[in-house]
């Protein structure tokens, strides 16, 4: 059951919104040395509950899966798949750019459809939107021209309509 | 009408039934003690937090319902932490409940401030800080319905002292539990109990592999039928010993690292795997690679992370063990509809040589030094089986599960999962607060016993007449035989003092009646002995060879096709 080809995987994760959830989402991952890539929570549609998209990063998760679910305040999971669902990051990039620069990123930025949001005498900013793997790529692009800050939201991720797996019923 | 928090909570736990609880007070706690002086509960006084916590775990295993331990906040909460790993380890439904330091200081470090929560989280089934004073009394309905439903477990419930303080109005618990993501799934799926159904009648060299999960379902009976219906030979894990009858002809005692020959290799060429409520356990599968090779597994569990955990199932079955194995018995009536089971006649045959030829020896020289073996036979012998054995962790535990036949579920007590030194006295203290009409008997090593031997002040001022065999082999024997097998015979740090402590004036000192054997023939008349005293705790010592070893064994992480029946199958 291990060894499996390490893959990432985006789980949606319905729980209630108790104090200390994510402590215990966090220390289940530690102890069963499950790998978190990214996670991140806010408040759900029905009050009372918060929505967290855990990225995974595993071979097998049918075990991550059934570890999350036995949690108590655990509601239901979802395993999103790209295909079926919309996936986002919010980065935040601060690149060091001088006057001469500035034309040069701000055309880059143009095509990411990235935005800049602060520009001073030696950086632009820029917000970035898309998904994970469209931030990454922008990035990328950035990194040569020299990164001095980066901020990432983590990924979130929504089902589009009928077409997820809904893995409560495997646990 | 207005009452404290702490007497809510001290009604919360009359009304769910709790008739005695184990603790040692403090400051955090004492708002809990007070209202508690008052009430039927009893409190039995533990001397370490430790003790309290396994009597709780005795106390729960030996009868099925809910133990309760009581402590106070920093210290008091951090030595109830080994009880609580031990009963995740083992499933056993548990509740504690610690003081905490008001919730003006918390995070302040405080004085006899730990993060209670934070570290019982990974220890327990669930665990609560409650900061609202109006949440008492559904918290604790919460908690014993979460210790005690589904795969049971210890639940914490952390209580800062200026919550314990403040004024409620006293409503009786709803009955309510409000856990929209908690709904243990009971009733196996008709789809794959057909599968299953289809599997055992299928199947040429079907093993029963039963586990702790039938003991906490009560359902021995149904596995009884299932076994005798479908001829099926059963093994009985170390959690499970009870759960089939020792003395039947379909059973074939215990598996894995010291179970049985036959046990072991059944599983090795079985074609088919029934596992009910077990959890593939490393003890139990060796190498998990090389284990049961050719079996498929029909493998049903409440707990559904447990199923695929360990190894895949070709029919999963997520429910209750009992209701499993009674959905499993009518499909089976169903699809035979009158005609007769296989009777797997040449499986079992087989299974029979190997029982009768695959067996461990060893001698009692009438002139001594005292077996270890010799003494469990003993007592098995002269109590007729008729005691609820208790055992600590060690060699002594091992023989304690291989030479007794046991028949009936909940009278065999163990730290089977987490493996902790020190259970057995406390938890023999437990199980006969559960149990007062039943002999408790319990079997313990030297080192042991060290662990937790101050709660034997604890049995004996509180009237709690259990009786301890000490095999006392001046060793920590079961690390001393991996250094004889696996590490040159380098003793290192594994030989206990000779003759120091003194177990029978230990014994006298702490209330109890020490008695002890330091030759063969003397070990049957003392026990008789220990039997004719009932007005206090006995301690019996036996006095030991050092050398025996416990066999079977499966060194660990081999493959269970290598059993080594002596220490020359190692060499
Ligand atoms: C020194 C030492 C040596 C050991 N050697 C051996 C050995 O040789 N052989 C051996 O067998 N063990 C041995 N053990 C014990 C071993 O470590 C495990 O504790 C044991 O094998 C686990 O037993 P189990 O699989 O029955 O599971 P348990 O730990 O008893 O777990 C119970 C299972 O049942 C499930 N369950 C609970 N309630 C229900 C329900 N109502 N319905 C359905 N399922 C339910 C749970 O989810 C869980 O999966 C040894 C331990 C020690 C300390
Ligand atoms: C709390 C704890 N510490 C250490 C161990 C490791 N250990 C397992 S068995 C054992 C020796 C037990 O000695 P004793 O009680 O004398 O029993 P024996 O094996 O001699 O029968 C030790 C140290 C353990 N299981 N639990």
């Amino acid at each position: 059951m291990r060894g499996a080809l390490m893959t990432l995987h985006v789980l949606s994760v319905l729980v209630e919104d108790k104090p200390g959830v994510l402590a215990r989402v966090s220390s289940m991952f530690a102890r069963r040395g499950f790998n978190i890539h990214s996670l991140a929570v806010g408040p759900a549609a029905e009050p009372g509950n918060s929505i967290m998209t855990v990225v995974v990063n595993a071979g097998e998760i049918e075990q991550v899966v059934k570890q999350l679910r036995k949690l108590i305040n655990t509601i239901k999971i979802t395993e999103l798949d790209p295909v079926g669902s919309v996936e986002r990051e919010v980065m935040l990039v601060r690149v060091s750019a001088d006057a001469s620069k500035r034309g040069e990123l701000l055309d880059a930025a143009g095509v990411f459809k990235a935005k800049a949001v602060d520009v001073g005498a030696t950086s632009v900013t820029f917000e970035m939107t898309g998904t994970p793997s469209k931030v990454n790529d922008f990035l990328e692009l950035m990194r040569p021209y020299g990164l001095i800050d980066v901020v990432k939201s983590g990924w979130i991720a929504l089902a589009r309509d009928s077409k997820t797996r809904n893995l409560r019923a495997i646990s | 009408m207005k009452i404290t928090v702490a007497e809510a909570l001290i009604k919360a736990l009359e009304f769910e039934g709790v008739e005695v609880m184990f603790g040692h007070p403090g400051g955090a706690i004492l708002p809990a003690y007070d209202p508690l002086y008052d009430s039927p509960i009893r409190h039995i006084l533990a001397r370490h937090e430790q003790g309290a916590g396994h009597m709780a775990e005795g106390y729960a295993q030996a009868t099925g319902r809910v133990g309760v331990a009581i402590a106070t906040s920093g210290p008091g909460a951090t030595n109830l932490v080994t009880s609580l790993a031990n009963a995740y380890m083992d499933s056993t439904p548990m509740v504690a409940i610690t003081g905490q330091v008001p919730t003006t200081a918390i995070g302040n470090d405080a004085f006899q401030e730990a993060h209670t929560w934070g570290i019982s989280m990974p220890a327990t089934k669930h665990n609560y800080l409650v900061t609202d004073p109006e949440d008492i009394p559904d918290v604790i309905h919460e908690a014993f319905h979460l210790a005690r439903s589904g795969r049971p477990g210890p639940v914490l419930v952390d209580l800062p002292k200026n919550i314990l303080n403040s004024e409620i109005e006293w409503h009786e618990p709803t009955g309510r539990v409000d856990l929209p993501g908690y709904k243990p799934n009971t009733k196996g799926h008709p789809l794959q109990i057909r599968a299953a159904v289809d599997l055992i009648l299928e199947a040429e060299r079907p093993v029963l592999y039963a586990g702790g999960g039938i003991i906490a379902a009560g359902a021995h009976a149904e596995l009884l039928e299932l076994a005798e219906k479908a001829n099926l030979p059963v093994t009985t894990t170390l959690m499970a010993r009870g759960a089939f009858p020792d003395t039947h002809p379909l059973s074939l005692g215990m598996p894995g690292m010291h179970g049985t020959y036959a046990a072991i290799t059944a599983m090795q060429k079985a074609d088919l795997l029934i596992a009910v409520g077990t959890r593939f356990d490393d003890r139990v599968t060796g190498d998990p690679d090389a284990f049961a090779p050719h079996a498929k597994v029909i493998h049903a569990d409440i707990d559904p992370s447990e199923i695929g955990k360990i190894r895949v199932a070709e029919v999963p079955i997520v429910g209750d063990a009992r209701i499993v194995l009674e959905q499993l018995n009518r499909k089976i009536d169903k699809t035979l509809d009158g005609a007769a089971a296989p009777d797997h006649a040449a499986w079992l045959e087989t299974i029979g040589d190997w029982q009768r030829d695959k067996v461990v020896h060893y001698e009692q020289d009438p002139a001594g030094p005292i077996k270890p073996q010799f003494v469990v036979e003993e007592l098995y012998r002269i109590t007729g089986g008729e005691a609820v054995v208790v055992a600590g962790v060690g060699q002594h535990q091992m023989w304690a599960s291989q030479l007794w036949k046991y028949t009936k579920p909940r009278t065999w007590l163990n730290s089977g999962g987490l493996g902790t030194m020190g259970y057995a006295i406390p938890a023999a203290i437990g199980a006969k607060l559960g149990l007062p009409d039943q002999l408790i008997y319990a079997i313990d090593g030297d080192g042991c016993f060290q662990m937790t031997q101050q709660e034997l002040t604890t049995a004996s001022t509180e009237g709690i007449p259990i009786k301890i065999a000490v095999l006392n082999n001046n060793n920590l024997g079961m690390v001393r035989q991996w250094q004889r097998l696996f590490y040159n015979e380098r003793f290192s740090a594994t030989e206990l003092t000779d003759h120091t402590p003194d177990f029978v004036k230990l014994a006298e000192a702490m209330g109890c009646v020490g008695l002890r054997a330091e030759h063969p023939s003397e070990v049957g008349p003392v026990i008789e002995k220990s039997l004719t005293i009932n007005d206090r705790p006995v301690v019996v010592e036996f006095r030991v060879d050092p050398d025996e070893m416990v066999f079977p064994m499966v060194p660990a992480g081999g493959s269970n096709d290598v059993v080594a029946m002596s220490r020359e199958d190692l060499e």
